[in-house]
């Protein structure tokens, strides 16, 4: 157990040098447990964890950390999200001594999308630490068994580290910089944004592994199916650094009336495949956001089921 | 210096309903600067409720007088012999103003005339921009001369965010990404490893959340 | 409102407005007595206060003639006083004052009927809203 960080299942496929493939959930805008539930069976056994968002663009949904015990009831793994948006060092501490007693064993850190896209708008800003201070804080918690002010925890959280990376915001030549900055502090693995102009993330990876990132932490690459030309044209319009080559848009019309979703499975499946070929990419992270259903035909065209049992 | 913003005179009218006599006392110091609080202004303010007051049958006898500063008590003493000839005072300097009129004048009711705002500078003629968050560690010259504190919407100390978009922040198009332009000039001048050292949590005590803050020179204080 | 005689105060510069001013006179054209004429050396010249006062001392109406805004004789004093005019419609608008009892106009220096025309539209305009107080 001691060759392991966190003994997480994530870590284990990963360390054994398998493809990893993780997906995503979004809690529910209540308390409606049922409907999460559903949503979590449609990715059982197809994925090697999940990750639980946490008010995920800003707007108020049931805590990360209660879906991510509910998930360890349905006998899954979770991924817990933790935003610096709306909890001071107390607070971040404190959840995360919670969630690893609850039984948590990985957590993805994160800066959070400003209050004011979400719909609270009028709250009070916190960012008292940033994502790169909490990736540093989390490992001080595991690696030292220390709080952020140097008192000794009794019992260490032992959690499996990630953070996000999004290989197209700018400015562009900075962002391979910022990754490895995020590893130095502490990073196991990197989930990135989605990708959908491969042969700009190629580019990205190259210099990754030219600065031998991919040896220090495990880099999985970031897809989301679209499901419409709709939605493909939103993405490339109104989210901050995403790039959505014309190409696809247009591959996307051209399918045909009622046929756009199955042509957005093929496309996330065939960049699921090209991910397998790339240099460093260590496993793909599957955000098939309230498309949670497709998910299973997604891992079985991709040839990636079963999932390894290590 | 210190922005601020003038209050919708609606608001201002509101305030003093019922009033008869009323003193607009402006600033010669920053909200001079930022046109909402001095002489022309105090005299803008006056000549509007009077209007205000003669539409509405409700005349209001206004006076108008503009102080050196309204932080320094050696001036608030100068309303003195003419405070009690009114019901009430719309101080149109920064948060100080009307708070150190209400301390020196208990009896008297005073109103805020403008909304403070920040603490920033002129970008253009007519447009203030903020610059600094009052957080009591000052540390630009860490970033090129920036302040990420105060001009970063997450304060982030390892920016950018995955937000940044063509130089500007993700809440805004208007808004500007410091951090695209900190690292810009970390790699113009050839500085890119100072962005890649890990820095610790910021020590917020000295910003107002460590509490409501005092600042002594004890070589002054007799 | 018959006998309704608006006070209206008409502020114009002494370049384009004073021109068309002086050739309506040649043209015998004459202006109602219900408005004063102010004469100032540019509309720019006109800060916020100077508009504000007339209303205080009862005026139904403010208006303003100066030059068109690519040939001001002081460059922008036109499109100064243009802003300036906009906030006070602002102002009025707050008080519960009709914003349209004060406007600007940017006049040719060879039109007079422009300048007679103006202050006529101005009166009736006035007429139809009623008293300012």
């Amino acid at each position: 157990m001691s060759e392991y960080k966190s003994g997480s299942n994530l870590e284990k496929v990963l360390k054994a040098g398998h493809f990893a493939l993780t997906g995503e959930c979004g809690p529910p805008k209540g308390a409606n447990v049922e409907h999460l539930k559903e949503k979590l069976q449609h990715l059982k056994g197809m994925v090697d964890a999940v990750n639980i968002t946490d008010n995920q663009t800003a707007v108020v949904r049931l805590a990360s950390w209660a879906a991510c015990t509910i998930m360890i009831q349905e006998g899954m793994e979770p991924n817990f999200q933790m935003v610096c948006r709306d909890r001071n060092r107390l607070a971040i501490q404190s959840d995360i001594l919670g969630v690893y007693a609850m039984g948590v064993r990985n957590m993805l850190c994160l800066s959070g999308d400003h209050q004011r896209f979400g719909n609270h708008p009028e709250a009070k800003n916190v960012y008292d630490i940033d994502s790169i201070q909490l990736i540093s804080l989390v490992k001080k918690m595991r690696d030292e068994g220390k709080f952020m002010n140097g008192e000794d925890i009794d019992v260490p959280p032992k959690l499996f580290i990630g953070a996000a990376s999004n290989p197209f915001a700018d400015p562009f030549e900075f962002r391979v910089y910022r990754l490895k900055l995020k590893i130095e502090a502490g990073a196991d693995f990197i989930q990135t944004q989605c990708i959908y102009n491969i042969k700009k993330f190629r580019e990205f990876m190259k210099r990754a592994v030219d600065m031998g990132l991919h040896e220090r932490c495990y880099i999985l690459a970031g897809i989301t199916p679209l499901k419409s030309v709709g939605m493909a044209r939103y993405m490339a319009s109104a989210v901050p650094g995403m790039d959505v080559p014309d190409e696809l848009i247009k591959r996307l019309k051209g399918a045909g009336k009622g046929k756009v979703a199955e042509e957005g499975i093929k496309i996330a499946v065939e960049q699921i495949q090209e991910m397998k070929e790339i240099e460093g990419v260590a496993g793909v992270h599957l955000m098939a956001i309230e498309w949670e259903h497709r998910v299973p035909e997604i891992v079985k065209m991709a040839g990636l089921y079963p999932r390894p049992k290590v | 210096m210190i922005v601020a913003e003038a209050k919708p005179i609606k608001e201002i009218l509101e305030m003093i309903n019922g009033l008869k006599r009323v003193l607009v006392v402006g600033c010669k110091g920053c909200v001079t600067v930022c046109n909402v609080g001095g002489a022309k202004e105090v005299a803008i303010l006056a000549s509007a409720i009077r209007i205000a007051g003669k539409k509405h049958h409700n005349e209001v006898e206004v006076g108008e007088m503009t102080l050196e500063r309204q932080c320094d008590p050696e001036f608030i003493e100068e309303l003195k012999d003419i405070i009690n000839d009114y019901e009430g005072i719309i101080s149109l300097a920064c948060g100080v103003g009307p708070q150190f009129i209400s301390e020196r004048y208990p009896e008297v009711k005073v109103f805020p005339g403008v909304n403070t705002k920040f603490i920033g500078g002129a970008v253009e003629h007519g447009i203030w921009s903020e610059r600094c968050a009052g957080c009591g560690t000052c540390i630009i010259h860490l970033f090129e001369g920036m302040c990420p504190i105060a001009r970063c919407s997450k304060s982030l100390l390892h920016g950018p965010c995955g937000g940044s978009s063509n130089g500007k922040c993700e809440i805004s198009p208007e808004v500007e990404c410091i951090w695209d332009k900190i690292v810009k000039k970390k790699m113009e001048n050839g500085r890119l490893e100072d962005l890649l050292t890990l820095k610790p949590p910021k020590d917020w005590r000295s910003a107002r959340d460590g509490g409501p803050r005092k600042s002594v020179r004890e070589e002054l204080v007799i | 409102m018959q006998d309704f005689k608006p006070k209206i105060i008409a502020f114009y510069c002494s370049n384009c407005a004073s021109s068309a001013a002086t050739i309506a006179s040649k043209m015998k054209l004459y202006m109602s007595s219900d408005i004063k004429l102010i004469n100032i050396p540019c509309t720019g010249r006109l800060e916020v206060l100077h508009l504000l006062k007339p209303f205080e001392q009862g005026a139904d109406a403010v208006y303003i003639m100066g030059c068109q805004e690519d040939s001001c004789q002081y460059m922008n004093g036109i499109l100064k006083l243009k802003k300036r005019v906009d906030h006070v419609k602002k102002i009025l608008e707050q008080i519960g004052i009709e914003p349209q009892r004060i406007e600007v106009f940017s006049l040719y220096a060879g039109k007079g009927q422009d300048f007679i025309s103006i202050a006529d539209r101005i009166i009736n305009s006035v007429k139809e809203l009623g008293p300012a107080f």
